[in-house]
């Protein structure tokens, strides 16, 4: 067996932290510090598996700049009319599919639960992440981002990001 | 008592006596949901089934439902699509289990009835038993065993399908406005862009209702009314086909006068001009009709929205759950020629609608917000009069004319009457 070596296991780790906090932020409603875990000239995508594996680019969700994910999240606060509800992800190990230099390229199972002031909690969404990561800077940064959700039927809505 | 008073009172009274009562338990009660089945969806009318273009070839299948009845199109080897209800005459499996795909022929798993892409039975294993044991009877006519077939017909690539022998032909059903109005969509080939799927926690007439209702689209929805996509001071029209099931819905971006909207819509929340975008190139689009129309709501009775929303061109398909649930199916298309600028500016687009739109995520929560309001009710009703409460074309936005018209239409199909 070929151990780790200690860069790609610090890069692993980094990226695993980014997701992990991707998911906090999420979480724990703290929405106006999620886009700042993207770069700048950023993708975000949120595809449904049935259109992923046709090879269809017809997202739920689709933004080509930080820019338009900060929109999302204002029209989330002060536009959107949906039922009130919290989300809570569970993360799978992720797995690093290949690097280059400091920027990687990981692939993470997910699983969104839902909770809606009814206190009944379901599972809301679940798929997998590829992410493409920069670590060049101070902090990781997502530079791209694409959920494929298996959970072609969404319940009600999606306002929030996954 | 003099004459202004007395003309005050009739009015008033004229005025109670107009407008649409629907009474909530039709929401709400699984006996309504019944005969809707029956009545509606395998009754005297025409279910949207799919788009040409999601079965391109011969041998391609598309599963789906008409109502809760699970169906199968199908396009033969000869370029003809078929409808066929999607349980075998045998025992009653589904014979169909993927959603889309593409085979020779249909055959269900469990005995390996085989069926050709027209429903027709071809092959039963073991019909003439083995080894002289067995068999079907002599008298077994693979003819009389086939899947049921259901009318099909189409307009403009929209495929529709009927399970009644004596409902009128699909022009006539839909009627010259809404014919005019899918092939103006229609208007050249199509290209499927994907799928949106959306489980709805209410009752598929609510949205019904809200797909027939210009009055909810300004004051609902925050990104048409502040970004000046829909508002009701724009140019636009409410009209139905003469039946009154349809209702075409239709506005003109831009037609406005932006000072005076300000004061017609006073402090609404959903015109706020302190609502600003970081990334403007989501509603950075194309005139792509001569007509200047930007939006087009068509809602097709009973199970059909085609609707054009900026540059997002899509169907959604309504497929009923019991009396409190539905799926909306929203099937986005562009056109076969669409530049790569253009394919993009739909991509984008598509943030605005489906279930994660920034649109149209608020129609699913306007339906449920209702259903919950509603349940247990038997007695109680809605009030429909926007515009006058009647069931009449309006040349402006301001109105649930067309709302009236499917209840029309529900009443004389189904009946508001208990049959418990």
């Amino acid at each position: 067996m070929e151990l780790m070596p200690p860069e790609r296991r610090q890069l692993q780790q980094l990226a695993t932290e980014l997701n992990a906090l991707h998911a906090e932020l999420i979480d724990d409603d703290r929405l106006e510090e999620w886009p700042g875990l993207f770069a700048t000239d950023c993708n975000y995508t949120v595809i449904a598996r049935e259109n992923f594996d046709r090879n269809l680019s017809l997202a739920a969700i689709f933004c080509d700049s930080r820019g338009m994910l900060v929109d999302r999240i204002v029209s989330l606060r002060k536009a959107n009319i949906y039922p009130v509800h919290s989300y809570r992800h569970i993360l799978g190990p992720s797995r690093l599919i290949s690097t280059s230099g400091l920027q990687v390229k990981i692939q993470t199972n997910y699983t969104v639960l839902m909770t809606r002031t009814d206190g009944h909690t379901t599972i809301y969404n679940c798929g997998k992440y590829i992410d493409e990561i920069d670590c060049t800077g101070d902090r990781p940064v997502f530079i791209s981002k694409l959920v494929v959700f298996d959970t072609n039927l969404i319940d009600t809505m999606m306002v929030r990001p996954i | 008592m003099n004459d202004t008073t007395l003309n005050e009172n009739l009015t008033s009274l004229q005025a109670a006596s107009v407008g649409c009562r629907v009474p909530y338990r039709v929401f709400t009660d699984p006996d309504y949901y019944q005969r809707e089945q029956e009545n509606i969806f395998k009754g005297e009318t025409w279910s949207f089934v799919a788009l040409e273009a999601e079965v391109p070839e011969p041998g391609d299948f598309k599963s789906t439902f008409i109502g809760e009845t699970p169906v199968i199109v199908t396009r033969a080897s000869d370029g003809a699509i078929h409808v066929v209800v999607n349980r075998c005459a045998h025992r009653g499996a589904l014979v169909c289990r993927e959603v889309r795909g593409n085979r020779p022929n249909l055959e269900c798993v469990y005995h390996q009835w085989a069926y050709d892409l027209a429903g027709n039975l071809i092959g039963v294993p073991f019909r003439r038993g083995l080894k002289g044991q067995g068999g079907m009877p002599g008298d077994f006519d693979m003819k009389q065993h086939g899947l049921k077939k259901l009318r099909a017909a189409s307009v403009g690539g929209l495929v529709f399908a009927s399970f009644s022998e004596t409902v009128e032909p699909l022009h006539d059903f839909l009627g010259p406005i809404v014919v005019e109005q899918i092939e103006r969509v229609m208007c050249k080939p199509i290209q499927v862009l994907g799928d949106q799927r959306q489980f709805v926690h209410g009752n598929w007439k609510l949205y019904a209702e809200n797909t027939r209702d210009p009055y909810h689209a300004s004051l609902l929805h925050l990104f048409h009314n502040t970004f000046g996509l829909y508002r009701s001071t724009q140019t636009g029209k409410s009209v139905m086909d003469a039946s009154k099931r349809h209702s075409l819905l239709y506005s003109i971006a831009a037609s406005n006068d932006d000072a005076a909207d300000k004061q017609a819509y006073g402090d609404s929340r959903t015109f706020d001009a302190e609502f600003k975008l970081q990334d403007a190139s989501l509603l950075k689009g194309r005139q792509e009709f001569d007509d200047g129309v930007t939006l087009v709501i068509l809602a097709v009775f009973p199970n059909l929205v085609l609707q054009q929303i900026q540059n997002t061109l899509a169907v959604r398909q309504i497929v009923t759950k019991g009396a409190d649930a539905f799926e909306l199916v929203w099937t986005h298309f562009g056109y076969t020629d669409d530049d790569a600028e253009m394919q993009a500016i739909r991509l984008k687009q598509a943030n605005l609608i489906g279930p994660a739109g920034l649109i149209s995520m608020e129609d699913g929560e306007a339906v449920e917000i209702v259903q919950n309001a509603i349940v247990g009710e038997h007695q109680a009703t809605s009030y429909v009069a926007m515009g006058g409460g009647r069931t009449e074309d309006a040349d402006h936005l301001v109105t649930e004319g067309a709302i009236i018209g499917f209840w029309e239409n529900y009443e004389k199909l189904v009946g508001y009457g208990t049959t418990s």
